[in-house]
């Protein structure tokens, strides 16, 4: 047994478990840092395989960005517990077989010759000065140039679209202009008056004494 | 230890001999991170007319050491209703990454710890995590107050992100590199032959300009500090931690400036390269004091910085990100393409 087989069970082990607890936490915010530990384990594994490209970008796309919103949402959500685990015995059953043909209908594939999992050999040991980063570009840029374009406008596309769907807008705004706040100056906001000292009335009675202090 | 070798598969000196060097880089930055502390307080002292600290040891210089023993004999207070996991957690959440993204910072040309082939990724892999001490710190605080420092430091931290990210690029392009020995070597090169305008901030200014404002928020330093801003949420997401817990995210927040212009001084101002020619002897060397100089100067800009502009309202924070910087360094991406394809390119 050596080193990378030590590190490969242990970085499974901590996968697994993970991804148990992303389902089976009752807070669901423990639930999403649970996956965010399976998000680095699995960047973690894919080191071992020598991808350290697609690993760190893992970590930079789905812990750094993708994550982080998503646990903004959770932990700004008033979720009660209770009433999400109120229908699971009455659910489990029909859920069950759902969940055993899906199973099944993996296990088929997977086992299937066709698959060709039996014949599956680890990746060659690369060349020490091999670079992930440019072989993936090279491939992006020349044989997949098409579905690398169509994908990065599918994308595109998306965001106008969720940018579209979600801008409202609203008549009650009190948005300023950032522009016309920077062009302010200050006779626009202030107007200085000169005028004279002028010296108080004299005070006739301690009362009005007292309201001029 | 036979079974222990056998096991790692790779000499155990190796194994000793690389903590050792962990060692030696850890140790001087948390010093540098403590004499950090003392400098912010003198500069800005100096800066508002007043002498700054200056009763612990000679000119006030023990006084760090003071201030971390005095950290360490506090109580650490668990809020009752908090999430007592999350909580403890929320510290080394925040100071791990601060710490691991030095293992592949290069100091000179050969003195890295691990000069790994795409190492600029990695670093920014690494720093863009520091925002979850900052999320599970603030919601298992279960405060008001330090929840909503959290959620503006989340929307913050990832939104600068994305203008640093976007800076990088134009680095990557002219560098052809991920590593970042290449691109501090890469910047020797060039018409100015390798003196002060052969570095990366000349053509790449307005991403040097991005990218140096960029890390003030990403660091949640003043003018961007608002997720702790003392006026509105008293300390914001640490407000519930108390004594070495508190110091934990002091130090990486510190330790995170450090490393902000580390970067800095390696993707821009040319790294451990000297800016004067070679001929000039002992000035004209590289090696890791002019890093050290590059790193103290940026460093300083930071004091400055915070000196001397008050803090930004949330939403202009949020316009300079998204409607701002992005922008402006797409345009100069483009900009910059067309520029090394033309025949007035700086880069071969």
């Amino acid at each position: 047994m050596n080193f990378e087989t030590v590190v490969f069970y242990v970085l499974s082990a901590i996968l697994v478990l993970a991804g148990l607890r992303v389902i089976t936490a009752k807070n669901p915010v423990h639930a999403a840092l649970f996956l965010v530990l399976a998000f680095f384990t699995s960047a973690g594994l894919w080191l071992l395989m020598q991808a350290e490209f697609l690993a760190i970008t893992l970590v930079l796309v789905y812990v750094g960005a993708v994550m982080v919103l998503f646990l903004f949402v959770v932990m700004m959500l008033d979720v009660n517990f209770e009433q999400l685990r109120e229908g699971f015995w009455r659910n489990l059953p029909m859920a069950g077989t759902v969940a055993l043909i899906m199973v099944g209908e993996m296990a088929l594939i997977l086992m299937s010759p066709e698959a060709k999992l039996g014949s599956y050999h680890a990746a060659a040991p690369l060349a020490a000065d091999a670079s992930n980063v440019k072989e993936l570009g090279r491939q992006l840029y020349t044989t997949y140039l098409l579905p690398f374009e169509l994908a990065s406008v599918v994308l595109l596309v998306g965001m106008v679209a969720a940018i579209a769907l979600t801008m409202r807008k609203r008549k009650d705004n009190k948005t300023v202009n950032p522009g016309l706040q920077v062009k302010v100056r200050r006779n626009d906001r202030v107007r200085i008056v000169k005028m004279d000292a002028e010296k108080p009335a004299k005070p006739e009675t301690g009362d009005a004494a007292e309201q001029q202090a | 230890m036979e079974l222990l070798q056998n096991l790692l598969g790779l000499d155990a000196g190796l194994t000793v001999w690389t903590v050792l060097k962990i060692v030696a880089i850890v140790a001087p930055m948390m010093i540098a991170v403590a004499y950090l502390t003392l400098a912010e307080r003198k500069v800005i002292g100096w800066i508002q007319l007043r002498i700054g600290p200056n009763r612990v040891g000679p000119a006030g210089l023990l006084q760090p050491l003071a201030d971390g023993v005095k950290l360490l004999m506090k109580e650490i207070i668990l809020p009752s209703a908090s999430n007592k996991s999350l909580f403890l957690i929320g510290p080394v959440l925040s100071i791990m990454p601060a710490l691991v993204a030095w293992a592949v910072v290069p100091f000179t040309d050969h003195l890295v710890l691990a000069n790994v082939d795409a190492s600029l990724l990695f670093v920014m892999a690494i720093t863009s995590m520091g925002v979850y001490g900052v999320i599970v710190a603030g919601w298992a605080s279960n405060s008001k107050y330090a929840f909503i420092g959290a959620m503006r430091s989340a929307a913050q931290i990832v939104s600068y992100e994305i203008a640093m990210g976007c800076a990088l690029v134009g680095v990557l392009m002219v560098s052809s590199s991920l590593n970042l020995v290449a691109i501090v070597q890469q910047q020797a090169h060039g018409i100015a032959g390798g003196s002060l305008f052969s570095w990366n901030w000349l053509p790449l200014f307005p991403m040097f300009i991005v990218y140096l404002i960029s890390g003030v928020a990403e660091t949640n330093r003043a003018p961007f500090d608002v997720a702790e801003g003392e006026s509105e949420i008293v300390a914001g997401f640490h407000v519930e931690y108390s004594g070495m817990a508190f110091a934990v995210f002091f130090l990486a927040e510190y330790a995170n400036m450090i490393l902000i212009a580390a970067m800095t001084s390696i993707m821009f101002l040319g790294g451990w390269l000297s800016p004067f020619p070679a001929s000039w002897g002992f000035l004209g060397a590289s090696g890791f004091g002019w890093l050290a100089a590059k790193m103290a100067f940026v460093l300083y800009c930071f004091l400055w910085f915070r000196a001397t502009f008050p803090r930004y309202r949330y939403d202009q924070i949020m316009r300079l990100g998204w409607k701002v910087f992005i922008p402006v360094t797409l345009v100069w991406l483009i900009v910059l393409g067309a520029w090394m394809m033309s025949p007035l390119t700086l880069w071969h």
